[in-house]
């Protein structure tokens, strides 16, 4: 018979000591990066007169200066419309080869989608800085740049969408006999395709946000005039500058968001 | 009218709408092609991309170390610390920001939505910009950065916070408050724990944005790695930017799988 003592004593409560350490460790880790970067909040205090000022010389924003950015912020969105536009077909193929319910070779999935990862990490401004370098400063360096940055994004987000889609068609398709590119073209592609464009959209929207500093390094956009206005301490342009991006933004999500919400 | 001619008008109908979508999508596309400038291609690109790949397949290996002055651990190093950093205070700052725009949390509706407000602003304002803002409070370097990062992932995290605290199950707190448990008690004993592992995911996922923008930070001025392949790529030294390119893929690539692996354990 089990002796079943229900009325023992009750188990040790599990030590919170290993907890209090990790936490220890954590809040170490945390001040030694701290220390090693220099970050002194007496430091911030000490300047804290310069934030006041800097806020100060903010107000009113100079709302001239939306006119004459008028013309950078227009290729601001011509850039991102551009990156995106070849970012995505360049991504319809990419999507595929990382898919691993389309294509049966494994190391080609495999292989496609170590690249991706690796593609994936690098920033977007530092591709900005790069192709700003081959190409001159313009806005092709920051079109090319932003095409591969959202080459990331959107096979990324698309070959997981494929990796979800229902079986029932593609098994139906192969049943009668259709070849691969058939079998893409009906199976997958209508299964798909509202989801695809909504990722396109989604990237869009990072995209604006992303050009609008891509100037900084020289990859044309209003970025430059960032630059510019911080160069001479102008804060009432610089403020004029993040409210005018500011509002574009959000009237290009609002847009965006409209259609997404159409689409699925 | 009959069916068919129902269906026939129909089927016009949605092809006059997919026509009057094509032609605005070719209208804005003449748009943005037309307006470029295409100034043509520098005539040094073809070179500088050999060069390029050239510093790609045999990297500045000496650059990973040096026992004095820069090298590339000591930059990628900066630029974690910088990540950590920022990802601290953009905690502190984003908890009680967080349960003030949770619906949930707040008696009136105007109170969340003035949190939700303020998240968003924050979550507006590109990393950049406001490192640049704060070089010119606390001067140049990693510090300006961290600021720069810890303010600029407070939007992101309060929201994603306070989604998690809007998810949550409302009988915890319920059964603290009736046995008599103060709102103090019912945070810490009804609401943390329930919202803590969302928390940790989504703090994690934040660090993985830290890492690269703190990559960039550099290339402005504000410390971290980007500052040395800012100085290669103004240098012409295409194996050195080769090698910074690589360092940064890499420690990138490890936080990405640590901090996957840990949000799956998590969640």
């Amino acid at each position: 018979m089990i002796d079943t003592k229900l009325n023992g004593p009750l188990p040790a409560k599990p030590s919170r000591w290993p907890f209090y350490l990790f936490l220890l460790g954590l809040f170490a880790i945390v001040l030694i990066s701290a220390i090693y970067i220099g970050a002194n909040p007496i430091t911030f205090i000490q300047n804290s007169d310069n934030m006041v000022d800097l806020f100060v010389r903010m107000f009113p924003p100079a709302w001239s200066y939306i006119a004459t950015t008028t013309p950078a912020m227009l290729e601001t969105i011509r850039m991102a419309l551009l990156g995106t536009t070849i970012g995505m077909i360049f991504s319809i193929p990419i999507m595929f080869l990382c898919a691993r319910n389309i294509f049966r070779l494994r190391w080609l999935v495999e292989l496609s989608r170590i690249g991706l990862n690796i593609l994936r990490t690098i920033p977007d401004l530092l591709l900005a800085a790069i192709f700003a370098a081959i190409l001159g400063f313009s806005p092709l360096a920051g079109i090319v740049a932003l095409s591969i940055f959202s080459i990331g994004i959107i096979a990324k987000l698309s070959f997981e969408a494929i990796e979800n889609i229902d079986n029932g068609p593609l098994e139906s398709m192969t049943a009668v006999g259709a070849n691969k590119l058939q079998w893409i073209a009906f199976g997958v592609v209508p299964q798909i395709l509202p989801h695809f464009v909504s990722y396109v959209l989604y990237t869009f929207e990072i995209n604006i946000r992303a050009a609008a500093i891509l100037g900084l390094v020289g990859a044309g956009g209003i970025g430059v005039f960032y630059d510019r206005a911080l160069g001479f301490f102008a804060y009432d342009q610089v403020l004029a500058l993040i409210l005018y991006t500011l509002v574009v933004v959000i009237i290009i999500d609002l847009i965006s968001l409209k259609i997404r919400e159409k689409l699925l | 009218m009959s069916q068919r001619d129902q269906l026939k008008k129909a089927r016009a109908r949605k092809r006059g709408k997919i026509a009057i979508i094509l032609i605005g999508l070719i209208a804005i596309y003449v748009w943005a092609i037309s307006g470029i400038e295409f100034r043509g291609i520098q005539e040094t690109a073809g070179p500088v991309t050999k060069n390029i790949l050239k510093g790609f397949i045999s990297p500045d290996w000496s650059y990973v170390y040096s026992p004095d002055g820069e090298d590339l651990i000591r930059g990628l190093l900066e630029t974690l610390a910088i990540a950590i950093a920022g990802i601290f205070l953009s905690i502190i700052l984003a908890v009680p920001v967080g349960l003030w725009a949770a619906k949930n949390l707040s008696k009136s509706f105007i109170t969340s939505q003035s949190g939700k407000g303020v998240l968003s602003f924050f979550r507006t304002l590109p990393d950049i910009i406001l490192a640049l803002l704060f070089i010119k409070v606390v001067g140049p370097g990693a510090f300006a950065g961290m600021l720069a990062l810890g303010i600029g992932a407070m939007g992101m995290l309060g929201k994603l916070y306070a989604e998690e605290v809007e998810a949550m199950d409302p009988g915890p707190v319920e059964s603290i408050a009736a046995v008599g448990g103060n709102k103090l008690q019912q945070l810490a004993f009804g609401v943390i724990p329930q919202v803590l592992p969302g928390f940790i995911s989504a703090t994690l996922y934040r660090f993985e944005i830290n890492m690269r923008s703190a990559a960039t930070l550099g290339l402005i001025g504000a410390g971290g790695v980007g500052t040395a392949l800012i100085f290669a790529i103004q240098g012409r030294s295409w194996d050195r930017v080769g090698i910074i390119l690589i360092g940064i893929v890499v420690v990138v690539l490890i936080v990405d799988l640590l901090s996957s692996a840990l949000r799956k354990k998590i969640t």
